[in-house]
């Protein structure tokens, strides 16, 4: 969508531009982290939001994370909509029992009774030297848990209508924000606009392989699918956006087009999400047009490591993606 | 209004003669009457257990009805709570409706959680009670949040959360004291201190001799009161109670307890003596307060048993409903998950 008010920002700026519109819309929304204020935020998410919005809105939390998903847990089931910024996807481990065994199961657990309608924002990935304990992405722990969603958007517009929407859902949406992805810059329109949480989208079109990508990698499977285009090889390029719950039929769609699939993600390759798009595929229609078998290319089952070389060669990059994918488009042929 | 940094109180200084002259006849009655029911629906949910006619296992609280009643007896109508596994004496004195409890112990569609919940999970959202949580001390940061969204929406409501002696060992315990703390919400700790966190008595799980010391270290007041002195309970929560509703913020009550049964259904005692559970029965908050108001002459014993047996008719008729009841279907579980 580009309307007259559309322009390049950064994928930060996005998300900052969707917390600003839903709180000036909804009263009900307000943000809790640490260092969100005058700091304003660990990567300036929120920088400028304290004074529009104060402190009571804007609410700095002590370094307690367990306490702050407990806050923002506490304070939905009550009817609010609280967005909690945990400064590193890492430290959502200290979170957890208040995410996992709290927030997700209060409805169902309770009947049906209540509902969390609260947002948990996640900087993730590798990239930034930041090495084990500040880089993970562990989207796949909270796929597994009924109850929670999770949303990755890999593009500036992707992240301010995702979030907008997982603002006015009403159950705990897990939000990644990649931090490599915050610089990037993309069109986005001024306006409110929200983007449907279970819709795929094709971010590329192409006839020869599918790779299903989302946050970091799908501007690197972007980049590989031009390189791959010079060869003559036409990449389609699939993006959850949205892994729970998943558009299935897009995905199922584009790869009963093409014929294969690679799935590319950063999180270690065993009992990641990858293995659940696959076998999502495997048991779809699209088994039936498969030419070659389904591929994974993922992080390697490895600790973020600190030196440069060592933490590009943990996760796939762009040439690791032509790579695969050069060889899967001549598999079986 | 200002209360102590820290306190023990005991029996003897308890106000109990001057409560009594306070309290209208209808309060101590209802608080009598709710003590009996929970004694009693515990004895017939733990009989039901031993008949086969329930699944999952349970958490009595028999022995400590004092902490529930007395406390919950201070609140106003629209005041929350948010409790814990050993929570069937919460929820009995929120008003829940028996029957519906019992439904949902034995797992029924109509119970208040519709089955899935179970004796661990019991929640009445409409009636303020905000839910049982099995993981120790679960409770205490989803307590913050809720009394954060009370704060923000300008409420006079206040909430009451409770954990058992054990939670106050969990990390959550302090985050959750500390942001309450500085943020001057509207919660009262109670901690119901039965002196075992399962098999380990707080003598062996922590280094202080009472748990409402530990207030001291988030500047708030923090106080251990008699927990089997009903009129004691109620004095410090009432007090607790209108410093959080005046915005003064929280308190920890250390509510020194027992109970009498095992932790769960698979407790053999082998932790204590046989000796300690029979001197903790002679303290029983029931017949105590049943004494304390016969000896001050605010009931006779024939209105104090009328009470009593009200209450055990109440809770045998309750189960007797909540057994006809049906099952739940399995079918579309998956479409309960998440909210529309």
């Amino acid at each position: 969508m580009t309307t007259e008010t559309t322009r390049e920002i950064t994928y930060l700026e996005a998300v900052r531009e969707a917390l600003v519109q839903e709180m000036r819309r909804d009263k009900e929304v307000f943000l809790l982290g640490e260092d969100i204020g005058a700091y304003g935020g660990a990567f300036g998410v929120s920088k400028g939001m304290l004074e529009e919005f104060g402190p009571e809105r804007i609410r700095e939390t002590p370094i307690s994370e367990a306490g702050i998903a407990g806050a923002a847990t506490g304070a939905a089931l009550m009817g609010m909509r609280p967005v909690m910024e945990i400064m590193f996807m890492d430290f959502l481990t200290i979170s957890m029992n208040q995410l996992v065994n709290q927030a997700a199961k209060m409805r169902f657990m309770f009947g049906g009774k209540c509902s969390i309608p609260m947002v948990i924002r996640a900087p993730s990935g590798s990239g930034t030297g930041a090495a084990a304990q500040h880089s993970q992405s562990l989207e796949a722990w909270f796929v597994n848990v009924p109850g929670i969603k999770v949303v990755a958007p890999s593009t500036p517009y992707d992240a301010k209508g995702l979030l907008i929407s997982a603002i006015r859902d009403n159950n705990p949406v897990l939000f990644m924000e990649h931090k490599l992805l915050y610089r990037m810059k993309g069109p986005v329109p001024e306006e409110s606009y929200s983007i449907s949480l279970q819709s795929a989208e094709v971010k590329r079109q192409g006839r020869d392989l599918t790779i299903v990508a989302y946050s970091i990698m799908v501007p690197r499977a972007l980049e590989a699918a031009e390189k791959l285009a010079a060869e003559g090889i036409e990449v389609e390029v699939v993006d959850p956006r949205c892994l729970k719950p998943l558009d299935t039929e897009t995905i199922i769609r584009s790869v009963s087009k093409t014929g294969r699939v690679l799935i590319a993600h950063e999180a270690p390759v065993t009992g990641g999400f990858g293995g659940e798009l696959a076998a999502v595929i495997a048991g779809s229609e699209a088994f039936d047009y498969l030419d070659a078998p389904i591929r994974r290319l993922a992080g390697r089952d490895v600790p973020i490591p600190y030196n440069r070389n060592l933490e590009r060669a943990a996760v796939p990059q762009v040439e690791d993606i032509v790579a695969a994918a050069r060889a899967l488009a001549q598999e079986g042929k | 209004m200002s209360l102590p940094i820290h306190e023990v109180t005991t029996v003897e200084t308890s106000t109990s003669q001057r409560l009594l002259e306070e309290l209208p006849l209808e309060k101590l009655a209802w608080m009598l009457q709710r003590m009996c029911e929970i004694r009693y629906f515990e004895e017939k949910a733990e009989d039901l257990y031993v008949r086969g006619l329930v699944h999952g296992t349970m958490h009595l609280s028999i022995g400590m009805e004092a902490g529930s009643v007395g406390s919950i007896s201070t609140l106003r109508p629209d005041d929350l709570i948010i409790h814990h596994h050993r929570g069937h004496g919460h929820t009995i004195a929120k008003g829940a409706d028996l029957t519906t409890m019992f439904a949902e112990f034995l797992g029924k569609e109509a119970g208040y959680c519709r089955g899935r919940g179970g004796s661990m999970h019991i929640a009445d959202i409409p009636g303020g009670n905000l839910g049982a949580t099995g993981v120790v001390g679960g409770g205490i940061p989803t307590a913050v949040g809720i009394a954060l969204a009370l704060q923000m929406h300008r409420s006079s409501q206040i909430l009451l959360s409770y954990f058992g002696d054990g939670a106050s060992n969990e990390g959550e315990f302090h985050e959750s004291l500390n942001m309450a703390s500085i943020w001057k919400l509207p919660v009262v700790f109670i901690c119901d201190n039965n002196q075992y966190g399962m098999s380990m008595h707080v003598s062996r799980s922590m280094n202080v001799e009472h748990i409402s010391t530990r207030a001291a270290s988030y500047n708030i007041p923090g106080i251990t009161v008699d927990g089997n002195d009903i009129l004691a309970v109620y004095e410090a929560v009432l007090a607790a109670g209108e410093f959080a509703r005046s915005g003064q913020g929280p308190s920890l009550i250390d509510c020194l307890t027992y109970r009498w049964r095992g932790h769960s259904k698979s407790d053999r005692n082998l932790y204590r003596t046989p000796q300690e559970i029979e001197e903790w029965k002679h303290k029983c908050p029931i017949k105590r307060f049943k004494k304390v108001l016969t000896d001050a002459s605010v009931m006779t014993l024939d209105e104090v048993e009328a009470l009593d047996q009200a209450a055990k008719m109440a809770v045998d008729h309750a189960a007797e409903e909540a057994l006809t009841f049906p099952e739940p279907s399995p079918l579309n579980m998956e479409d309960e998950v998440y909210a529309p």
